[in-house]
């Protein structure tokens, strides 16, 4: 085949034909509008405002990968005026989130950002190997993700800052849309479309890459030779989560305008006044103090069970009941450390050398 | 004439661990090839020509090698584990990403794409986390 030439600046070869628009475009291009749209979410949006601290967390995989690049090369390109901070979980993963974290590790170099690393064993007294020991790889991932979280939104506040970006693109959230809607979970629907929900305190999250495709997002790491890590989770990967992937990307090579299409639907459903009433407010974790619609937040809870060997049978309301019903929780369970926000921080620093 | 092109291929993304875990390989393959994408007749022998593929259980008609081939050569030969993560219907994956010396295959016409000498095949796998 004649090699085909950019659609937008009719001069170069074209190198990827975009899943979006279908448009055949060349690599110079491609940067261009890619990180073009990612400014103009960020902007249509309102994001951020001028000496705003964002903390970018970082996993070492290629979405936040790229997204650190691409928030550091729009900060300066545009001069939004952010402090950006690199903020990584341990969830304390042997041959896993430690090979990733040296990843993180060289992107902090790399990019020049100071970077956090916050550990499950520092917040919870668990590592994630611990916690499979004890309970096995079924429903690990609703702790992980639970003490994730959690984690994120206090390491935020360790750092003192105003917003935490994460890397979702427009294909995690339609997958999120469908297994919203595969569960009944509307009050999740509502929000999973959000680009930008309030979390613990006044620390904003936000998706940048709410409207990028994966396939931009590798594709864009590939070209620029990011340097990131790419290894499945040790641990039973969400089953859930991979039908509805499967499913999504069956669709894709269908239509490749599906993923679009599907967060549209999830941003064009409304949920009722009577059924959002129903939802229970928000209070504070009474052993805590984080954000809860309980007397006890999830992550309380799971360390509870954690603590009294009763971890498989926290999962639900019913089963938390029957633990309450057994008796009181023991006077030493751990309390988590919550980071209010100080002035006084100790990061590491990039060296100078 | 007819003979063997060597073919580069690179896999990441995670693909790599489905190929012994070595990003950077490279494999020789005929030029020719049965048209069902029969991999089994001695595809390493470089003196291959056309006519040695008619005593193949395949039906004996041949083609000029394409990726489709390839992607059937890569299962049958360098694959160390579960096909199904590599190949589904007769093609890549969905959600795995495929470059041709550095373009996306979409543009190059994916399987059809005729193979040449010292072309340069990259594999990423886009659904490990991110």
């Amino acid at each position: 085949m004649a090699p085909t030439s950019c659609s937008l600046c009719r001069d170069a070869k074209a190198i990827l034909k975009r899943p979006k628009t279908g448009q055949q475009i060349c690599k110079d291009c491609f940067f261009f509008v890619f990180e073009t749209e990612v400014h103009h979410t960020i902007t249509e949006s309102e994001l951020f405002k001028p000496g705003d601290r964002v903390a970018i967390g970082a996993s070492g995989g290629k979405d936040s990968t790229v997204l650190a690049y691409v928030m550091k090369t729009l900060n300066e390109r545009y001069n939004y005026g952010l402090d950006l901070f690199l903020l990584s979980i341990d969830e304390g993963i042997t041959g896993y989130r430690d090979d990733s974290l040296e990843t993180v590790k060289r992107n902090q170099q790399q990019y020049d950002m100071p970077l956090k690393i916050l550990s499950y064993d520092e917040l919870y007294g668990w590592t994630m190997d611990a916690i499979v020991e004890q309970i096995g790889k079924k429903n690990n991932c609703t702790f992980c993700g639970v003490f994730r979280r959690q984690a994120l939104d206090r390491g935020a506040a360790s750092l003192n800052v105003d917003h935490i970006v994460t890397g979702h693109n427009a294909d995690d959230i339609a997958e999120t849309v469908l297994m919203n809607i595969m569960r009944g979970d509307i009050a999740r629907l509502g929000r999973c479309t959000l680009i930008c929900t309030q979390g613990e305190d006044t620390i904003k999250r936000s998706k940048p890459f709410k409207y990028a495709y994966e396939k931009e997002i590798v594709m864009y790491a590939y070209f620029k030779k990011l340097d990131y890590f790419s290894t499945e989770c040790i641990y039973s990967p969400d089953a859930y989560r991979g039908h509805a992937r499967t499913f999504l990307k069956d669709l894709e090579a269908a239509r490749p305008s599906a993923i679009i299409d599907i967060i549209h639907s999830g941003e064009a459903f409304e949920v009722k006044e009577e059924i959002k009433a129903a939802q229970k407010a928000q209070q504070t974790c009474k052993r805590c103090g984080y954000m809860s619609s309980n007397d006890l937040c999830k992550a309380c809870t799971l360390l509870e069970g954690l603590e009294r060997g009763m971890a498989s049978s926290v999962i639900t309301d019913r089963a938390r009941k029957k633990m309450d019903a057994i008796g009181p929780a023991p006077d030493n369970i751990r309390t988590i450390p919550l980071f209010r926000s100080t002035p006084t921080i100790a990061v590491e620093l990039p060296s100078q050398s | 004439m007819a003979g063997t092109m060597m073919i580069k291929l690179v896999f990441s993304g995670g693909l790599e661990l489905l190929f012994s875990n070595e990003r950077n390989q490279s494999v020789l393959i005929p030029s020719f090839v049965p048209s069902d994408n029969s991999t089994h007749s001695s595809p390493s022998s470089s003196s291959s020509t056309p006519s040695s593929y008619n005593d193949t259980p395949s039906t004996g008609e041949t083609k000029a090698a394409d990726l489709e081939y390839l992607i059937y050569h890569l299962r049958d030969h360098l694959l160390k584990e579960r096909p199904e993560l590599f190949m589904e219907n007769g093609t890549i994956r969905p959600g795995i990403l495929v470059l041709i010396n550095n373009t996306d295959w979409e543009l190059e016409g994916e399987g059809s794409y005729q193979l040449r000498n010292n072309d340069e095949i990259v594999f990423i796998s886009t659904l490990h986390g991110g």
